[in-house]
C-alpha cells in the first residue's frame, strides 16, 4: 500500500510539474501514515516516460534546477487535495469572521494545533447558523493548501455543533423570530370546527401519513371527505413544496381543517417542519391547521405555530375527524333536552293559569267585599249627618216655598210664607216681624 | 347552514328555552327551529359518501378534485 501511494503522488507531481518521483518520497511516506484507503486505483497513474524529461526541467534537486514558489506550492496543494478524500474533522472555532462577501473565515483548534478553515457562500445554504465562538464544531471538507499563503487551509462544506448545536441554534433563532412576531402567542390558536366536512392533507402522496390519516378518518366519520394536496416532506426543495400546497389550498377554500405533517423520521428528515418559511405560511393559514410531524419528543417549528399538535398523522385524523356516532348521541342529548325544556314550559304555563283563575276569583271577591262595606261605611255616616237626627232633638228647619234652606234672619221676609219643618212634620207659617241681629 | 352554525344554534335555543320570563309561543316557535336544526346537523352526520380526493390546480387557476386510490 506504502509503495501505492508512493506512487500515485509521484504521478501526481509529474503531472503537476513535471518533478521526479523521489523528491517526493517525504511527502509519500507523509500520505501512507494516513490509514484510510485515499486513492482509487484509478488514480494510480505510470510514471511518465523519460523521454518526456528534458534538461532544462526544474527537478529541484539541484539549485540550478530550482523550482518556483508557484510551483511547489501547487504542487503542495496537489498531494494534500490527492492525500485527503473529504473528510469530518472536529475541534473548536476560533476567530470567526463572516466576510461581507458571504464567506465564512475561522479556525478550528486543539490544545496544540490549528487548520485555518473557510465556508465559502455557496455551501453555507446547507449549514443551519453560523456556528459561535468556541463551540466544539465537526466540519466536513476538503484539506487543500492556499497559494496566495502557502498556507493550509481546510475547505468546509458542512458544519455542526457537536450535539445538534448548530440545529438547535438555528431552531433556536427561527424561533425567536416567530415568537417575536407574535406567531406562538397561545390567544392565536383557533378552535378546531367540531364536525369539518372536508379535511385538506398536505403530505407526501405515497407516505404512511396519508393513509393512516384516510383509515382513520373513515373509521370516526365516513362521510368526512379527505383532500390531499400533495408535497415533498423531505429533502430539498420540501419546504417550498408545503408552502405551496398551503397556497394552493387556500386558493382553492374548500377545505374545513389542514392537516400538515408526515410520518416519524430521523432529525434531517423533520428538517423541513422547522423551516421558517413553513412555518409562517402554517400560522398565515386561513384554515384552522393541525401539525402532526411524527415525532413524540421533539417539537417542531410548524407544531408550535399550528392552532394543534398533534404526535402522528392518525392522532391529528383524530382530532380532526370526530366520531360521528358519539356525535349523534350528542345531538340526541339535546333533542331531549328541547322535548324536555319545552314541556316544563308548557306545564308552567298550565300552572300560571291555574294560578291566575285562582287570583281572579279572589280579587273579584275581594272587590265586591271591598263594596259593601264601602256602602256600610256611607250609610253609617248618612245617618249621623241626617238632619233627621238633629230634629230629633228639637231642632227645627226654616225652607222657602221654593225649597231653600233659610238658616239667615234676613232670609226671611214679612208676609211671607215658609215652611218649618220638625221631627214629625212640617207647618206653613209666615213672618210677623224680623229682627236682625248685629253682628 | 353548517354542522356547527346549526349546534350553536341549538345551544342557543336551548338556553333560551331555559329562561323563565319566555312566552308561550316564543318557547314554541323556538322548539320548532330548534327540531329544524337537529333534523340538518343530523342530516350532515348521516352522510355516507366518504371521499378521498386529490386537491388539483389546472393551469388556468382552477382546481378540480381527483379520485385518489386510497
Amino acid at each position: 500500500m506504502t509503495q501505492r501511494r508512493s506512487r500515485a503522488a509521484g504521478a501526481r507531481i509529474r503531472h503537476g510539474a513535471a518533478a521526479e518521483p523521489d523528491l517526493f518520497a517525504a511527502a509519500g511516506v507523509e500520505v501512507a501514515r494516513y490509514e484510510p484507503a485515499l486513492v482509487t486505483a484509478s488514480e494510480v497513474a505510470e510514471p511518465a516516460p523519460a523521454s518526456r524529461r528534458t534538461a532544462r526541467d526544474a527537478t529541484g534537486e539541484t539549485a540550478t534546477a530550482a523550482v518556483s514558489v508557484c510551483a511547489i506550492t501547487l504542487l503542495a496543494r496537489e498531494v494534500l487535495e490527492g492525500a485527503f478524500p473529504p473528510i469530518w474533522v472536529r475541534g473548536e472555532i476560533c476567530d470567526f469572521k463572516a466576510h461581507r462577501n458571504g464567506h465564512w473565515y475561522f479556525c478550528l483548534r486543539d490544545d496544540t494545533s490549528q487548520i485555518r478553515c473557510v465556508v465559502w457562500a455557496r455551501d453555507r445554504a446547507r449549514i443551519p447558523a453560523a456556528p459561535d465562538e468556541g463551540m466544539q464544531i465537526v466540519a466536513r471538507g476538503q484539506l487543500t493548501v492556499y497559494p496566495a499563503r502557502g498556507e493550509m487551509q481546510f475547505v468546509v462544506n458542512q458544519l455542526d455543533g457537536v450535539g445538534d448545536g448548530l440545529w438547535r441554534k438555528a431552531l433556536e433563532q427561527t424561533r425567536e423570530r416567530l415568537l417575536r412576531d407574535g406567531l406562538l402567542d397561545a390567544g392565536r390558536k383557533r378552535a378546531l370546527p367540531k364536525f369539518p366536512r372536508r379535511v385538506a392533507v398536505v403530505t407526501s402522496a405515497d407516505g404512511a401519513a396519508i393513509r393512516d390519516i384516510i383509515a382513520v378518518a373513515r373509521r370516526r366519520s365516513p362521510g368526512v371527505e379527505i383532500v390531499l394536496c400533495p408535497a415533498r416532506v423531505q429533502g430539498e426543495g420540501a419546504p417550498e413544496e408545503i408552502v405551496a400546497a398551503l397556497a394552493r389550498l387556500e386558493r382553492w377554500g374548500g377545505a374545513d381543517i389542514v392537516i400538515v405533517g408526515r410520518g416519524g423520521g430521523a432529525r434531517e428528515d423533520l428538517w423541513a417542519f422547522n423551516d421558517e418559511r413553513v412555518a409562517r405560511a402554517v400560522a398565515a393559514c386561513g384554515v384552522p391547521t393541525i401539525s402532526a410531524v411524527g415525532h413524540e419528543t421533539d417539537f417542531t417549528l410548524c407544531d408550535l405555530v399550528a392552532d394543534l399538535r398533534a404526535p402522528t398523522p392518525s392522532a391529528a385524523a383524530e382530532a380532526a375527524v370526530p366520531v360521528r356516532d358519539q356525535l349523534m348521541r350528542e345531538l340526541g342529548t339535546v333533542r331531549d333536552a328541547l322535548r324536555t325544556l319545552l314541556a316544563r314550559r308548557a306545564s308552567s304555563a298550565r300552572r300560571t293559569l291555574g294560578g291566575a283563575a285562582r287570583d281572579l276569583t279572589f280579587a273579584a271577591e275581594r272587590a265586591a267585599e271591598r263594596r259593601r262595606a264601602r256602602i256600610e261605611g256611607a250609610a253609617g255616616q248618612l245617618h249621623v249627618l241626617s238632619p233627621l237626627a238633629v230634629l230629633a232633638r228639637g231642632y227645627s228647619v226654616a225652607r222657602g216655598l221654593d225649597g231653600e234652606t233659610l238658616v239667615s234672619a234676613r232670609s226671611f221676609r214679612p208676609g211671607v210664607p215658609f215652611e218649618l219643618i220638625l221631627r214629625d212634620g212640617a207647618i206653613r207659617a209666615t213672618t210677623d216681624e224680623r229682627v236682625v241681629r248685629r253682628s | 347552514m353548517s354542522y356547527e352554525s346549526d349546534l350553536a344554534r341549538l345551544e342557543a335555543i336551548v338556553g333560551e328555552l331555559q329562561r323563565d320570563d319566555l312566552e308561550l309561543d316564543q318557547a314554541l316557535t323556538l322548539f320548532e327551529e330548534g327540531v329544524e336544526c337537529l333534523r340538518t346537523a343530523q342530516a350532515a352526520l348521516t352522510e355516507v359518501e366518504g371521499k378521498v380526493r386529490m386537491l388539483v390546480e389546472r393551469a388556468d387557476g382552477s382546481y378540480s378534485l381527483g379520485e385518489l386510490g386510497g
